[in-house]
This record gives structure tokens, C-alpha cells and sequence, in this order.
């Protein structure tokens, strides 16, 4: 596999960039692997990539239905943050900001993480509390964070309206330096790369029609394309899937599937470099290096998997946007789209066994599955290489929904929804 | 945009009046302090989440208040029936995926 460089730019150059190398294979899937991955999104793809870079397990395939990275990693709004209230959170979410911070190095693959920085407005006397308490308990865990007031807020984003005279007024924010954006395409682009470098075949266009059980344990998939595929351990990673899947294994999860949206404007000059959010009105932007505004709504409250989102969200969120940037109010919007979500009760995902052997889940992420991909895809092929939860991902099994160990990041964490 | 047939109101209005509530003729367990920790966390959080026909309950927040149920698609998002509390669906969930 050809290694990219700046001299190989240039060379390619030369050749009016004709000679590229295809940047993955397509293979035919053999008749058995040792682990399969059934999902070639941005944490399947994560996951098969630790798997066989760390854990020297490569005999993996990744089946994906459609393409790789075209469900939510293509729909997010690709914030990256680790600023989580409570420890088994935080310490998940940094350990993927840790990964963030090497990754295209490491890919060998410009993933174009950029750290801008995250603000979360507060608006209430509430809201300030809150972001105090959390900035604390971030301090407290080794992640960077600080409380600012509104002056400092209005620093940092001289464009957004913090006077006084707003319905929910800016009081202040709670600010991560090192939280951004990265290019959420390239995430799974770089990981099926360097994955596929690594030997793991990605099975593009297979869908997986059943999960084949022997004596309550998974043997292998039954996929609509390619027919039987055996393997020794499974690992689900299809975010609002999960609960189709795990329907085909004989389980429920404690999932809701919810529609997420998300719109683009036009591109603009550069205005805003950094990222803003908003729980309180219920919003967040930011800038791509293209310049179009990035803007996330919240969920539909209804259940649903149509990839789609209602009219009364989004324009809910608009006036969000616009309250905070009056300025934005002639910025045309462009596309906006939705994504399905696997929203857990607790906001917080499930990296776990199942009830039945060799098949684990890595779902329930919510709307906020991207900035951890890589911290994902690492424990879950931790997790997949042992056959029992890696240590940051033990907090996260399916079953504290049984015995109450539940991890409420619910408007703890700046969780948006 | 949903239209929402309110069936103690018997109107259809706009969807911004309603409340989505999650799975409908969920059955609180007769005696909780006799249930299991994984009968219990089963009960609170346990969902079908079906792709295809699901059965919903709904609020009608800002109308009559009521709590109902209704059948819809959580694929194509049709409504295929709301049917007061208490009522069987005439529409069934298959075992489709």
C-alpha cells in the first residue's frame, strides 16, 4: 500500500493524479473469519482496525448493507468533545480524544481533526450550576475545561448576540480548548484503509439477514448477498439498527430509534471557527473548512427509521440559530438531512455481551456516537479480542438496565437532546 | 408533518399538539416487589423498537390531554389507526424485520 506524503502529492502531480491506487480491495468474503463486524460504519470500521493492529487479529471481515461510512457517520455534525459529567463517561470519551489527537498519524490518513474548541452556552442561573459542577468534575479527571462568563463568551464569538435583550440570554459557557471537529467522511475512509492494509476484508453491499445460533451461541451471519458467513465472535456495530439486529439474535435492547437531523448553508467567508452549543435553545454550529454552517437539531419524539426528520424540529432549531446569530438570517440553507439514532434511557451507549455467546453489541451512542469512534472501535476490539468488556468498557454492559448501574449523562453532559 | 386524528376529540390536528410517548400496552407488573431486578429493569427500560408497525402512546399535549394510542409505520411514518386507551389495535405488528 502506497504511504501518503507530501512528495507523493507532488509526484502524483506530475501525472495529472491519474495513477492513484484504489485506496481499498473488494473482496469476496470467505466461508469463515475468526471475528465479524456487521456494520462498516465509522466505529466498525474503528473497531476492525484496532482489532487487527493491536490485538493481531486479522482474519475479520466487516459486512456493511449499503457503503462504508454512509449511515450516521456521513449525517453527523462531527463535533468532537470528551467534556462528560461522570467518570466511567469521561474517561470513555477522553481515552477517544487521546486517539483523536494521533489519529492521522497514525491512519496515515488526514482526518482533518481540528481543535477549535467546544462552547456550551448556559442560559439559566440553572444552566451556569450545571456547567460548573461538570468543568469541575472534567478538572477533577484531567480534562481540560473552563467556566467563562459572558464578556469572555462574547470574546470568543464576537458574531453571537450575547447582549441582555435575548429571550434566553448567553450567561456564560463552559469551554473544552481542545474539543473540534474532524472530517467525519475521512474517519471511516482512513480506518477502512488502513484496516484493509492490515488484511480485514470490507464487504460492501451484504446485508446481514439473520444471526446464526448454535446451542445459545452465535456461529456465524446469514447475509442476503453472499449467504452464510461463519465466524467465532460477532460484533454489532449498526447504531439504529441495533434493535433489528438484536430482534434476529432473540433479545431486546433498552434502544429507541430516533430520527436526528442535521442542515447545511451555502458556504460562506469564514465567520465562526469555533464550535457553539446550545442545550438550553436547543442548537449547535459550527464552520466546515468548506464554509458552509454546520447546524444539528434535535430528535423527533416519535420512533422512527425513515433517515429523515419533521419540519416542526428543524425549523425549531432555526430559530435557535437565529436568536443567537441574527446575523446568520440571510444565510440560505442547502441540504438537511437525517440519520437514525439508538438513543439509550441514560444517554449513555452500550459496549457489552449478549445473551448469547460470541455476539457482542456496540450500540445505544445516541446523537453522540462520532466523537468517540475511535475510543469506540478501541475498547469494543479490546472487548471483541478477550470476549469479555475491556476495563473502560465494563460500566457500559447492557445488563446495568437489570441491576440499576445506570450512567446518567442526561443533561449532565451537554448531551444536546 | 403529521396529521393526528385525536380520537376523544374526533379532529385531526396538527402534529406540534401531540407527544410521542414510546411503546404502548406496556403492562405494569401486578406486584413490583415481588419482581426481579431483570423483570423490573425490563419493565422500566426494555423496548420493542420495530422497524415496520409499532404501536405508540401519545399525549394530546396542548388539546384534550388525553393519553391514546396509535398504530404507525415507523418506516414510511403512515399512521395507520389511533384507537383510545383501553382499545385493541386493528392493526397487528407482523414479524417482519
Amino acid at each position: 500500500m502506497e504511504k501518503y506524503s507530501g512528495f507523493g502529492l507532488f509526484k502524483h502531480a506530475l501525472s495529472y493524479h491519474e495513477n492513484w491506487q484504489r485506496v481499498w480491495r473488494n473482496p469476496k468474503p470467505k466461508k469463515k473469519y475468526d471475528v465479524v463486524i456487521v456494520g462498516g460504519g465509522g466505529h466498525g470500521l474503528a473497531t476492525a482496525y484496532y482489532l487487527a493492529k493491536v490485538h493481531n487479529i486479522t482474519n475479520i471481515a466487516v459486512v456493511e448493507k449499503g457503503y462504508l461510512g454512509g449511515g450516521n457517520t456521513a449525517r453527523n455534525t462531527t463535533i468532537v468533545r470528551s467534556n462528560y459529567l461522570w467518570d466511567e463517561s469521561a474517561f470513555l470519551y477522553e481515552h477517544a480524544m487521546k486517539l483523536w489527537e494521533g489519529l492521522s498519524q497514525d491512519l496515515n490518513y488526514n482526518v482533518m481533526f481540528s481543535q477549535r474548541g467546544v462552547l456550551n452556552l448556559g442560559h439559566t442561573l440553572q444552566d451556569m450550576r450545571d456547567i460548573q459542577r461538570r468543568v469541575n468534575a472534567n478538572r477533577l479527571n484531567g480534562i481540560d475545561g473552563e467556566v467563562l462568563d459572558t464578556k469572555q463568551v462574547s470574546e470568543i464569538v464576537p458574531i453571537m448576540d450575547c447582549s441582555a435583550n435575548t429571550r434566553y440570554p448567553v450567561l456564560g459557557a463552559s469551554w473544552q480548548p481542545r474539543a473540534g471537529v474532524a472530517r467525519h467522511d475521512a474517519v471511516a475512509w482512513g480506518y477502512a484503509r488502513a484496516a484493509d492494509q492490515l488484511g480485514v476484508d470490507l464487504i460492501q453491499q451484504c446485508e446481514v439477514i439473520d444471526i446464526l445460533q448454535e446451542d445459545g451461541a452465535a456461529i456465524g451471519v446469514d447475509t442476503k448477498q453472499h449467504g452464510i458467513i461463519k465466524a467465532d465472535r460477532i460484533g454489532c456495530v449498526v447504531a439504529g439498527n441495533s434493535s433489528v439486529l438484536a430482534k434476529m439474535a432473540g433479545f431486546r435492547l433498552p434502544l429507541e430509534s430516533h430520527p436526528l437531523q442535521a442542515l447545511v448553508s451555502e458556504p460562506i467567508k469564514p465567520i465562526l471557527d469555533t464550535v457553539v452549543m446550545s442545550n438550553h435553545v436547543h442548537g449547535y454550529v459550527s464552520q466546515s473548512d468548506k464554509g458552509d454552517l454546520v447546524i444539528g437539531a434535535g430528535i423527533d419524539g416519535y420512533n422512527g427509521y425513515g433517515q429523515r426528520g419533521s419540519y416542526t424540529t428543524v425549523e425549531h432549531t432555526i430559530q435557535a440559530i437565529m436568536e443567537l446569530f441574527p446575523i446568520f438570517s440571510r444565510v440560505r440553507m442547502n441540504r438537511q438531512w437525517g440519520g437514525i439514532v439508538d438513543t439509550c434511557p441514560d444517554a449513555c451507549p452500550i459496549i457489552s455481551a449478549t445473551p448469547v455467546e460470541n455476539l457482542f453489541f456496540n450500540c445505544g451512542w445516541g446523537t453522540g456516537g462520532f466523537k468517540a469512534t475511535p475510543g469506540s472501535g478501541h475498547v469494543f476490539a479490546a472487548t471483541l479480542a478477550k470476549g469479555e468488556a475491556n476495563e473502560l468498557a465494563k460500566p457500559f454492559s447492557m445488563f446495568r438496565f437489570h441491576d440499576g448501574t445506570l450512567i446518567d449523562e442526561h443533561g449532565a453532559a451537554g448531551v444536546a437532546h | 408533518m403529521f396529521a393526528i386524528y385525536c380520537p376523544y376529540c374526533e379532529e385531526l390536528r396538527e402534529e406540534e399538539e401531540f407527544h410521542a410517548k414510546g411503546q404502548a400496552h406496556i403492562a405494569r407488573p401486578l406486584d413490583p416487589e415481588s419482581c426481579s431486578d431483570k423483570e423490573w429493569g425490563e419493565y422500566l427500560y426494555f423496548r420493542d423498537n420495530p422497524r415496520g408497525l409499532h404501536h405508540e402512546l401519545w399525549v394530546h399535549g396542548v388539546g384534550c390531554r388525553k393519553f391514546f394510542n396509535i398504530t404507525r409505520d415507523t418506516v414510511s411514518y403512515e399512521i395507520k389507526e389511533t384507537y383510545k386507551i383501553g382499545a385493541k389495535p386493528r392493526f397487528t405488528a407482523t414479524q417482519d424485520h
